[in-house]
This record gives C-alpha cells, structure tokens and sequence, in this order.
C-alpha cells in the first residue's frame, strides 16, 4: 500500500515537471527575427517599409549590405541618432547582419508617390541632377551610383525609392555639413558637398515623386563600375 | 667522458624544460591579466568608440565636467610603455601616477585599491602584452574650480581609504571571492551607491542606490529587496542576470547593460557564483512592504484607469495581462522590484525609449522593447507606469505626466 502510494507521488510529481516544461516553452515569445526586432517596428513599420512619420526611412527591400553598415554606424555613434545609438549600443555584430538580412528580405509594396509641394521648374532641375549630374561642378547623377532604375546595387548601395522628401533632404544635409558619414573614400560626403541647398531640395523632391518600378529590388553587384571610389562599396 | 656529456645533455635539457614552463608561466599569468581586466571592465572606459583597444580618449561626462579616459596600450611615448609592475600597482592602489600625481576619482580606484598585488601584476603583464598605440591623451575640460587637481586632495580625505580586501575568516570563500569581485575590481558601488554633490559615497551608504549623474539612469540599491537587492532571488536568477542579461526575475537595460556585455558575461561559472552568493548575502532583511500609503488621489484613480488602456493596447501582447511576461525574455512587471522601486526614472524611461538587453554569449540575439516616446503623450507615459506600478500586487507609487516629461530629453548614450 506504502509502495503503491510511493510510486504514484512519483508519477504525479514526474507529471508535474513534464506539464512545467511544457509550458514554459509554450509561454515563450516567438523565435523569430520578427518578433526580435519589434524594437524596430513603431518607427520603421512592421515589415521595415516605414510609417506615417516622414523622418524614419524604409529599410524594406535595401540590400542587406548597406543596412548592415548603417547599424554599425549607429551603434558606434558615428552616424548619430540618439534613439538608434542607444538600441544597437550593445548587440553583437552577427545579431545586426541578421537584422540587416531580416529587413533586406522583406518586400511590401512602395507607397504611392506623394504630390509634389515644390514648382515645376525646380522637380525639372531635382531631375536633371538625379539622371544626368552636372559635370560642370563635379556632380555625378544620382543614377551613376544608384542604378538605372534608383533600386540600389547589391552589397552596399541602397535605392533611393519609397522614400520621403524631407528624409533624403535631410541625409544629404548631414553629409554636407559632416554629421553623417561613411567609410572613407566618403563618396556620399564628396557629392553633398558640392550640392547647394536648393540641389538638395529638388533631387529630394523629385525622387519622392518616383513612382515605384516593376522590379524594385537592387540590381546584382557588379552590373555596372561606379564612377568613383566608395569606401561602402569598394569596386 | 661519456657521463659528463649525458649530464650535459641532461641538464640542457633541464635548463630547456625551465624556460619553457616559465613561458608557460608568463602565458597563464597574461590570460589572467586578460580575464582579470574583463572583471575590472576596463575596456568601456579605456576604448573610444571605433577607437583602438586600451588607447583612451573615450569622454567621460561628469558633473565637472568632461574627462577623457588615458591610453593604457604599452606605448612607451603616449601610454604605460614606461611603466613598472610598482608603478601600476601604486595607480590601482593609491589613485596617484607614478610621479604622485593625483588621479580624478572616475577613475573607480577607491574600489581598485582592494585588489592584491598578484592580480595588478596579471593585469599589467596582459597590458603589457597587447599593441601598442601611439595616441596622445586628451586634456580634459573640467569647469573652474574643477580644473585644479590639488581639490582632489580633499575628495580623497573625505571619501577614500586605501587598503586591500581583507577576507571575511566567519564567511565561506566564495562568499569572500564575491565579495572581492563586487567590491573591488567589479567597482559596482560606484554606481550602486548614492553620489553627493562633491562626487562621494561615504561607507554607510555602500551599495544604497543612487542616480547616476548625468546619465539619468537609477542604480538601484544592492542591499535593499525593494530595490536590486536580490535576498528573495535564487543562485541561478542572479547568475543568469550576470552572465546572459536576462533572467527570469527581471533584465538588465542602460549603464547595466554595458557592464554585463564588457565584462560580467566573460566571468567564469565559479566567480559569476561568486558573485551571485555575496550580493544575496548583503540584502538587508526588507522592511515590511509600505501600507497602502499610496492610496490612489483622485487625479491617480484616472491617471491608472487611463492606464489600464494604454497597457492593454500596447503592452499585453508581450507583458501579459497580469503582468506576468513571458521571462526570461519578455520580462514580467508583476513583482518585479525595478518596476516597484521608489525612484520611477527607470520604468518611465523603459517606456521612452525602449532597449535592448545587452547581446552575450548566453543571450546572443536578445529580444527588445519598443520605444514609446514617439507614441504615447506624457499623460499616457505617466499613465501607463502609474498603472504598472500599483497593479497585480505592485507597490509601486503613481507618476505624474511631469516626470514622464523631463525624462524626454534625458540623454540615451
């Protein structure tokens, strides 16, 4: 009778662990990047394709490359953002490459182009800049780099599409005034600073008013030799 | 003939298998300088961002003013190149350079003074050992009357004793190991512990929390169980809280996260035990739990209603609806000291900005909580920590949209 007691305490308790156990895994959060980067999420959308507020870019679709490198920018605080500073300060490189693959392959569609704030003739001059340059002072087109189609080129070069006006006036203000930068030859730094504040209005302005491409991913590396050196992307 | 050639051979041999052993020797005592520098967290403090390992130059914001941190790289020019066993010993113990001059005490040597003679030595042999740089230090920027180093002086009569840890003969040797760690290479009092208006801790206050100048973050107090104290937490709780970042009680974000992913996370088992042992053991019996003393003003029954909104909306999902997370990785907030703490700055500001827990080998892609700042207005912030705060069983007292707001522009790094 003792024995049987005995036996049957020991079942119960070995029940018991099991149903723990079990539970426990059940009460856990989900094992995914998404669920990891919900830090993300409130200012770059759930699926990194951005949100209502204009100064917070779209990460979806980037190469993963270019991505990677903005993390470790923030994280060392050279590119300086405060509230990006003080997430990445202590995660570890690999943890950020995963990050950077996890927006790199998400692809929610472009938003729809906003209507454009600023005249005719300054969209006009946004686009002369974005897709042919002006030799003269040592600007080349936004195209040169960024591909035909402005999706980006794989590793390192990140499309100019899905984002807004004032974001990318305001990256290239940063690099104007060296606020931000990136691995030395800075290309981005060399280009910005010889664009005027106007320049920067109208190639912002015009490349918000892209509509989005039938293939808006970025095209392979090496499909075409950059005009310049860039320490992003070394050719 | 034949003998004294075998003898010369042998004692070749002999003299061969001496200098190999005291290589091997000097190898060990350099891994242990390395493990030991990890312990005393030296990297945080002695590498500037993308800046080469131990060359200095990180600014140190005080109160004072701005300290740039000294290269510590064995450059015989700009760094300790020059430097004897003595003379780094002396800096570790007494807080003077070689030359006698005085060290600003953000530099923890009231603690560092507690470490022996052989682990000075290994650490030294390890910075000995690394590349040098060549890298001038930076002059610091203290404001007047901050500037004059002979004010040191006086700190030094006020808040430092010299003198290295004497073990505890009544208490186990882990328990005296912790106490070494915590104590002095482990320089934790420097921020669990009150800091006065001349930047001191007087020893009763010892690991009583505090608000860490400048940076805005409150290190709770070690020896209370309201706050960090960590009485009622089991061995394995602390240690998975040392080593990984999270643990089942709570997780580590801020100026706590830092030290977890320089240093605590490369502590062997033994020592994080150590660790753990000690710091349980100084938790002061808890005063019994306040009286509902906090009961709710008017204006705090609709601060926490409205809270009870905003936590259901935005919080549930990963906190639960009582609070009770999803640990080790989406903490619980019911029963959780740090949300019941008296001081609020560090719920407020986990609403605010949100964090990380530090990445670590036991923790290499931890999850993170959203900032809210952009989200949810001061009366909400203030609403929903109220909320947390005296929900499920919490303790906690309500906040106002006032303190939510100056922790707005609280500095993030």
């Amino acid at each position: 009778m003792f024995a049987r007691a005995a036996a049957f305490a020991v079942v119960m308790i070995t029940l018991a662990a099991f149903d723990g156990a079990a539970a426990q895994t059940a009460n856990q959060p989900p094992d995914t990047m998404a669920a990891r980067v919900e830090a993300c999420t409130p200012c770059h959308g759930n699926k990194g394709e951005g949100t209502s507020d204009v100064y917070f870019p779209r990460l979806a679709g980037k190469p993963a490359g270019y991505l990677y490198n903005q993390l470790l920018a923030f994280r060392s605080g050279r590119r300086k953002y405060p509230p990006m500073n003080y997430l990445l300060e202590f995660l570890p490189d690999p943890y950020l490459e995963a990050m950077a693959e996890y927006f790199a392959s998400e692809h929610p569609p472009l938003p729809q182009p906003a209507p454009s704030e600023v005249s005719k003739d300054l969209l006009a001059q946004g686009e002369l800049l974005a897709t042919s340059g002006d030799a003269g002072r040592n600007i080349p087109a936004c195209v040169s780099c960024h591909g035909p189609g402005l999706t980006g080129m794989q590793p390192g070069i990140p499309g100019l599409l899905g984002l807004r006006a004032a974001y990318v006036s305001a990256q290239l203000g940063a690099w104007r005034y060296g606020t931000r930068t990136a691995k030395s030859p800075d290309c981005m730094q060399l280009v910005a600073g010889h664009l005027t504040e106007a320049d920067v209005t109208a190639v912002a302005a015009w490349l918000a008013t892209r509509p989005a491409p039938a293939n808006p991913a970025p095209v392979p590396k090496g499909t075409y030799a950059l005009p310049f050196g860039c320490g992003s992307q070394p050719n | 003939m034949m003998v004294s050639k075998l003898s010369i051979t042998l004692l070749a041999l002999a003299a061969l298998t001496t200098v190999a052993q005291a290589q091997e020797k000097a190898a060990d005592i350099i891994a242990r300088g390395e493990y030991l520098a990890r312990a005393g967290d030296c990297t945080a403090c002695h590498t500037a961002p993308e800046g080469r390992l131990f060359a200095g130059g990180r600014a140190m914001p005080t109160p004072f003013g701005t300290l740039y941190t000294s290269n510590i790289t064995p450059d015989p020019e700009t760094g300790i190149g020059k430097w004897s066993a003595d003379d780094f010993y002396k800096t570790m113990h007494s807080g003077r350079f070689p030359d006698g001059g005085l060290i600003y005490p953000a530099m923890p040597f009231a603690s560092y003074t507690k470490v022996t003679r052989a682990d000075s030595d290994a650490i030294f042999a390890y910075l000995r050992s690394i590349a040098p740089v060549n890298q001038k230090n930076k002059p610091h920027e203290l404001r007047f009357p901050y500037d004059n180093r002979q004010l040191i002086l006086g700190w030094r009569t006020l808040f430092f004793s010299e003198g290295e840890f004497k073990p505890d003969p009544k208490k186990s040797a882990e328990w005296n190991r912790g106490a070494y760690l915590v104590e002095g290479l482990g320089h934790c009092g420097m921020c669990h512990s009150p800091i006065n208006a001349l930047g001191g801790t007087s020893q009763s206050d010892a690991f009583k929390g505090g608000l860490i100048p400048m940076q805005n973050w409150y290190a709770p107090s070690l020896t209370s169980n309201r706050e960090a104290g960590l009485g009622d937490w089991s061995i394995k709780d602390i240690t998975d809280l040392l080593q990984t970042g999270v643990s089942m009680r709570g997780v580590v974000y801020g100026p706590m996260a830092e030290v977890v992913h320089n240093s605590l996370q490369y502590l062997n088992d033994e020592d994080t035990k150590a660790m753990a042992v000690y710091l349980k053991g100084i938790a002061e019996p808890s005063p019994p739990p306040a009286p509902s003393s906090a009961l709710p003003t008017t204006e705090s029954s609709l601060l926490i209603s409205l809270g009870k909104t905003v936590y259901d909306k935005n919080c549930a999902s990963c906190h639960g609806t009582q609070g009770e997370g999803k640990p080790p990785h989406w903490p619980p907030l019911a029963n959780n000291q740090s949300i019941e703490m008296q001081s609020a700055v560090n719920p407020i500001r986990m609403v605010l900005n949100g964090g990380y827990p530090p990445g670590t080998k036991g923790n290499p892609m931890p999850y993170g909580m959203p900032p809210f700042a952009g989200l949810l207005s001061d009366n909400e912030v203030a609403a929903v920590v109220s909320y947390i705060r005296t929900a499920w069983g919490n303790r906690g007292t309500p906040v106002s949209a006032r303190d939510a707001n100056e922790l707005r522009s609280a500095p993030l790094n």
